[in-house]
């Protein structure tokens, strides 16, 4: 599964790992926003900017074809809206728009693959997001395989009993699934009533206490200002010189 | 004399919608002593449980150390009873095993540095020193448990309660279970199906049927006066 | 509909980021003041509840399925705020770990989803939820929120200049609509079979009253308004001002959107796309912050979360 081979890869130990989240996302930012400003050569900036991220990709000691295959899971999504562009006339906003997606979530995945989430929502956390959104998002992506697996059995179920359904009328196969749902609801809102028990037990007085803070150091500068500093570079150089 | 850890009497509780849970349960615990609590589903095990640190509240008198069981004194009983709950995934609830086990020591406003120190001290006592860095949800039921414990160990609680703690557990993991709680010098209350582990970890049971405690005394004692065991005579599986 | 980096054009992701942040804060800073983290288990979970219901299907008819979107429900069991701050969790994680919808493009995304369709999914069941409406209601609630989200952010690409020709867009509009309806019936299905289960999981709407009522519809009004008008003007700005042309509108129009405009308007924007663009924007954003002044009053002054 998708998050999981992302995760797998975002616990190495190559020096992009090891940078401040907060290094990351600015330089991810300064990327996004070059790349869906650009008016002009976007096809060559995409190419150049695929590049940087590969080269990066390789500095993090990840599978380089493994990252670009990944990103490609827009591709479908994105190549819809680009071939009626073209259709309609306009295939250089087309190509525009699939280049620039798929540089866009090349660069997420990167991000991802190289920062364990929880590290990932300190760092935003450090940059001014409301702490609570980010807890609801750490416990969110803790149980989210729990709560899958849960939903996962319940399909299997339904399936081995699927002969049987075949000849039963689409609305009945409907209330199952609703029934399946409210189940899994139920099954979800009691977890969380034994997780606050749990934590409630333990001395939870309302408030997240962080066990490491993380701290911003001279290498992490460093590397923001050239990660920053690459993109910049590289989109004037194809409007100055191509 | 030994000092009472625990002394309950006459502890009633009901559910929302009415029904009867707890009808009125004497119970005492002192150091030292390991009790496992016996019973069928619904009897109010696991609802008495939850009464000895104050997440569920009921008539009558519970006292742990000491000291009632109340709103002014839930923090200090919740350092002195440390539960670890049937559903392992449950307690494990943050990122990574180690910022879990030091979860309890940061609500008390220990010092980080202190409280990963006292957290990984845990984690080898339980015997899992190297999986502090991993997520809970990869690790193995055994592995599961032994972190629950570890993050109740750190708090060094004066009595652990287990509620079914064997659920998950393969029968090795079972044996760990049983060794490591064998080294621990808590007091301990356990709720049980399972009667080989409490006759090998306990020296007392209590017998919950209904709503009360319906007899005490040794293990053994107990499940041979309520057939509370599971075997099949040959001829009648026939 | 998660948009993704690179379709939007930057002025309507600027603006939209820029509205959607403080609009997402405050409702989560207002959360930690007020429940302190203990809801957060709940909220949590309850997220990974949507991912995980997102893969049990339901029949279609003729071979296919359909899932729950999950935004009606969850207004409808944890309440508006709950169901803001979760969705937009749920958004963000989706672009950041599986790359489905952009980073640049979160706030777009959230205000379509989590904001705009949210309130959409809510304010009937909020008026008519107690009322022997009350399967209508809900079933309206989960229609109205995807169909909203969709309107929106089909908008937004057209005045983007994402080209989407008539039979495209009509195409497009059919399959939401489509959607739509299943959201509905997914959303009463599960609500009914809740009740069923423990009717202590769903939010009973009281009597709501009058003033506050007034409000509520005003904003659900607004909304669905806001959504439809938004689409025709993105979708045919010309035959929006040849009728304002035939109706003399345009030239109040015009003057209430090009005095503070004209200033960069002459400057730098020299092409008729960015002109219709920008006024479209300028139009998009305020009818945005009517419906999300008029929504949180209504639906939020009520028990917070």
């Amino acid at each position: 599964m998708h998050h999981v081979v992302l995760e797998r890869w975002s616990r190495g130990s190559s020096p992009l790992h090891q940078r401040d989240a907060r290094a990351k996302i600015l330089a991810l930012l300064v990327l996004l926003v070059v790349i869906a400003t650009a008016q002009r050569q976007v096809p060559l900036l995409a190419l150049l900017l695929s590049a940087l991220l590969i080269a990066a990709a390789k500095w993090a000691r990840l599978p380089a074809w493994g990252a670009l295959a990944r990103a490609a899971v827009i591709l479908p999504f994105t190549m819809v809206f680009g071939v009626i562009c073209w259709l309609a006339g306009d295939p250089a906003r087309g190509l525009s728009l699939v280049l620039k997606s798929y540089v866009s979530a090349l660069a997420v995945l990167l991000l991802v693959a190289t920062t364990p989430l929880p590290n990932l929502l300190r760092g935003l956390e450090a940059m001014g997001i409301p702490p609570f959104l980010l807890m609801v998002a750490q416990f969110l992506y803790r149980y989210l395989f729990v709560i899958s697996e849960e939903a996962q059995h319940m399909r299997k179920a339904a399936a081995a009993r699927a002969p049987a359904l075949r000849f039963t009328g689409g609305s009945v196969r409907f209330r199952a699934a609703a029934g399946a749902l409210a189940v899994l609801f139920a099954r979800s809102y009691g977890h969380a009533v034994e997780i606050h028990r749990a934590m409630l037990a333990r001395g939870f007085r309302g408030v997240f206490r962080p066990l490491e803070t993380p701290r911003f150091a001279v290498r992490d500068a460093a590397f923001l200002a050239c990660a920053a500093a690459a993109p910049l570079m590289l989109r004037l150089c194809v409007e100055r010189f191509a | 004399m030994m000092r009472r850890l625990v002394e309950v009497r006459g502890l009633k509780y009901r559910y929302e919608d009415g029904t009867r849970a707890l009808n009125g349960v004497d119970f005492h615990l002192e150091e030292g002593e390991s009790v496992a609590l016996l019973g069928p589903n619904g009897s109010g095990k696991t609802t008495f449980i939850l009464h000895l640190n104050g997440l569920l509240t009921g008539e009558g008198s519970v006292e742990v150390c000491g000291l009632p069981v109340n709103a002014r004194n839930t923090a200090a009983i919740r350092g002195k009873v440390g539960m670890v709950f049937q559903e392992s995934d449950a307690q494990l609830f943050m990122p990574t095993v180690l910022e879990d086990v030091a979860f309890g020591l940061l609500n008390r406003g220990m010092d980080p540095g202190e409280a990963g120190d006292r957290a990984r001290a845990a984690l080898e006592t339980v015997g899992i020193g190297g999986l502090a860095g991993r997520a809970p949800y990869h690790l193995s039921a055994g592995e599961k448990k032994r972190a629950a414990i570890a993050g109740i160990l750190a708090m060094e609680p004066e009595i652990l309660v287990l509620d079914e703690p064997t659920t998950f557990l393969d029968p090795p993991g079972q044996r760990a279970l049983a060794g490591l709680l064998a080294e621990l010098p808590q007091a301990r209350i356990l709720v049980t199906h399972d009667i080989a582990f409490a006759e090998a970890t306990c020296n007392r049971a209590a017998f919950f049927q209904s709503g009360i405690i319906a007899a005490e005394g040794p293990v053994a004692d107990l499940v041979r006066r309520f057939d509370w065991k599971f075997e099949l005579e040959r001829s009648k599986s026939k | 509909m998660h948009i993704p980096d690179g379709f939007l054009a930057t002025p309507v992701w600027a603006t939209l980021d820029a509205i959607a942040a403080p609009a997402v804060f405050t409702v989560a800073r207002r959360a930690q003041r007020g429940f302190d983290e203990s809801k957060v288990p709940l909220l949590g979970v309850m997220g990974a509840f949507v991912f995980a219901a997102q893969m049990i299907n339901f029949p279609v008819g003729v071979g296919t399925t359909g899932h729950l979107v999950g935004g009606a429900l969850l207004a409808c069991t944890l309440g508006p705020g709950a169901a803001t701050l979760v969705m937009s969790v749920i958004i963000a994680i989706q672009a950041l770990v599986f790359q489905d919808g952009g980073i640049l493009a979160l706030g777009p995304n959230i205000l379509n989803m989590a904001v705009l369709g949210v309130l959409a999914g809510y304010l009937p069941y909020y008026l008519w939820g107690a009322t022997r409406r009350r399967r209508a209601a809900i079933f309206a609630g989960g229609a109205f929120s995807v169909m909203v989200s969709a309107l929106f952010a089909l908008s937004e690409l057209l005045l983007s200049g994402v080209r989407m020709p008539g039979p495209v867009l009509g195409l497009s509009l059919a399959l939401f609509a489509v959607s739509a309806v299943l959201e509905g019936a997914i959303t009463l299905a599960v609500m009914q079979a809740l009740e069923a289960l423990q009717p202590d999981f769903i939010r009973q709407p009281g009597k709501v009253p009058a003033r506050r009522a007034v409000f509520a519809a005003v904003g659900l009004a607004a909304v669905l308004l806001a959504a439809v008008g938004v689409m025709f003007a993105a979708a045919a700005p010309d035959g929006i001002q040849q009728l304002g042309l035939e109706t003399g509108i345009a030239a109040h129009v015009r003057t209430l959107f090009s005095t503070p405009f004209s200033g960069y308007q002459t400057a730098f924007l020299q092409s008729a796309w960015v002109r219709k663009a920008s006024s479209g924007l300028a139009g998009l954003a305020i009818v945005y912050a009517a419906c999300i002044g008029f929504g949180r009053v209504a639906a939020s002054r009520n028990r917070s979360l």
